[in-house]
């Protein structure tokens, strides 16, 4: 029941980024270029409200180029040759996936030297709490030292 | 090395301090789209005469070859600061003698030409966008946006939004006296 409710919770959840903007008269009667069309869109970016992709944004740039994606698929363009169109005129901003180049070292390389640098800080504190415990623990010789010092002690007070 | 590693925390510290000093700097606009086509030739487009209005229409083949740099707007009747910004450029064609040309952008032909015959035509030529397409030949986000184009038809600068203000107005004028001092310093095209 609870797992149930759970689900819907998460479903009802998702629905609002499931909505698109693209309307009826802009979709392609040929269902698997609109099918491409779409994946085209998902990696474009709209120029004025900004991340948002373009299947989603209502502004009028957006629909311009959905309306440019559909038709150079049309035309018989790959998916990649409508991207590059595009970038071509309106550069990496466009793009949701920027490319990996020296502009954007910074913004790939981060999470994965922040990573790095956590983990090592991590392993750092927990290495030497482990050698903390080496260095407490009795070896056998203390031990017998410790018994040695009690015996006396007892001795001494009776 | 238990040095280097005490001086980490801090290193950290700096590189966070100086990437946030550079992201609240007021100047920064993180909504700024930086053109691809600053320097690069302007795109191609053929735009045909708004309809009803007597000034050309404005295809690539304007922008080539021209003795000076020349200015060309996006604009558009339905665009608000367009109405502000028009004041503006009529005053730099007729006090600066600025050579300006137009891209009417998804406009009703008549209601351009009613926006033009009440504010005046400062437009040499006017090239009808209505589909949107050259907009998008040359990148805008939307309207109104003004490129200075060199008389060789490179693209040298793009201003996003109207230019008004003394700010804004300042910032143009400067980049079109560069413009025209890179033009002067060449061979003359």
């Amino acid at each position: 029941m609870i797992r149930k409710l759970l689900f819907m919770t998460l479903f009802l959840s998702a629905m609002p980024f499931a909505v698109y903007a693209v309307e009826p008269d802009e979709m392609l009667a040929d269902s698997v270029l609109e099918v491409r069309a779409r994946e085209v869109s998902k990696k474009l970016r709209c120029v004025v409200c900004q991340n948002q992709d373009i299947d989603s944004s209502n502004s009028g740039v957006a629909r311009d180029l959905r309306i440019l994606v559909r038709e150079r698929l049309t035309k018989g363009d790959t998916n990649a040759e409508v991207l590059t169109f595009i970038h071509a005129r309106y550069g990496d901003f466009v793009l949701l996936k920027p490319p990996f180049k020296p502009e954007t070292y910074a913004l790939w390389l981060a999470p994965i030297i922040l990573i790095l640098i956590g983990t090592g800080g991590v392993i750092a504190v927990l290495s030497k709490a482990s050698r903390l415990t080496a260095i407490t623990a009795l070896n056998t010789d203390d031990e017998r030292a410790v018994a040695d010092m009690l015996a006396q002690d007892k001795k001494d007070r009776s | 090395m238990k040095r280097a590693i005490a001086a980490l925390p801090i290193l950290i510290a700096l590189i966070l301090g100086a990437f946030f000093l550079w992201g609240l700097n007021p100047d920064r606009d993180p909504n700024a789209i930086p053109s691809v086509l600053i320097a690069q030739p302007a795109p191609d487009f053929d735009l045909p005469t708004v309809d009803g209005v007597d000034v050309p229409g404005l295809s690539r083949s304007n922008l080539i070859g021209n003795p000076t740099p020349v200015v060309v707007n996006v604009f558009a009747s339905w665009c608000v600061p367009c109405r502000a910004e028009h004041a503006v450029l009529t005053r730099m064609v007729e006090r600066d003698s600025v050579r300006l040309f137009g891209i009417n952008y998804k406009d009703k032909p008549e209601a351009a030409r009613g926006w033009l015959e009440d504010l005046g035509n400062p437009y040499e030529r006017i090239g009808s966008d209505l589909t949107g397409r050259a907009g998008i030949e040359w990148g805008i986000s939307g309207v109104p946006e003004t490129f200075i184009v060199a008389g060789d038809g490179t693209v040298l600068y793009r201003y996003v939004g109207p230019i008004v203000g003394s700010e804004a107005e300042e910032e143009f004028a400067l980049a079109l006296a560069q413009a025209r001092a890179a033009n002067g310093a060449g061979t003359g095209i």
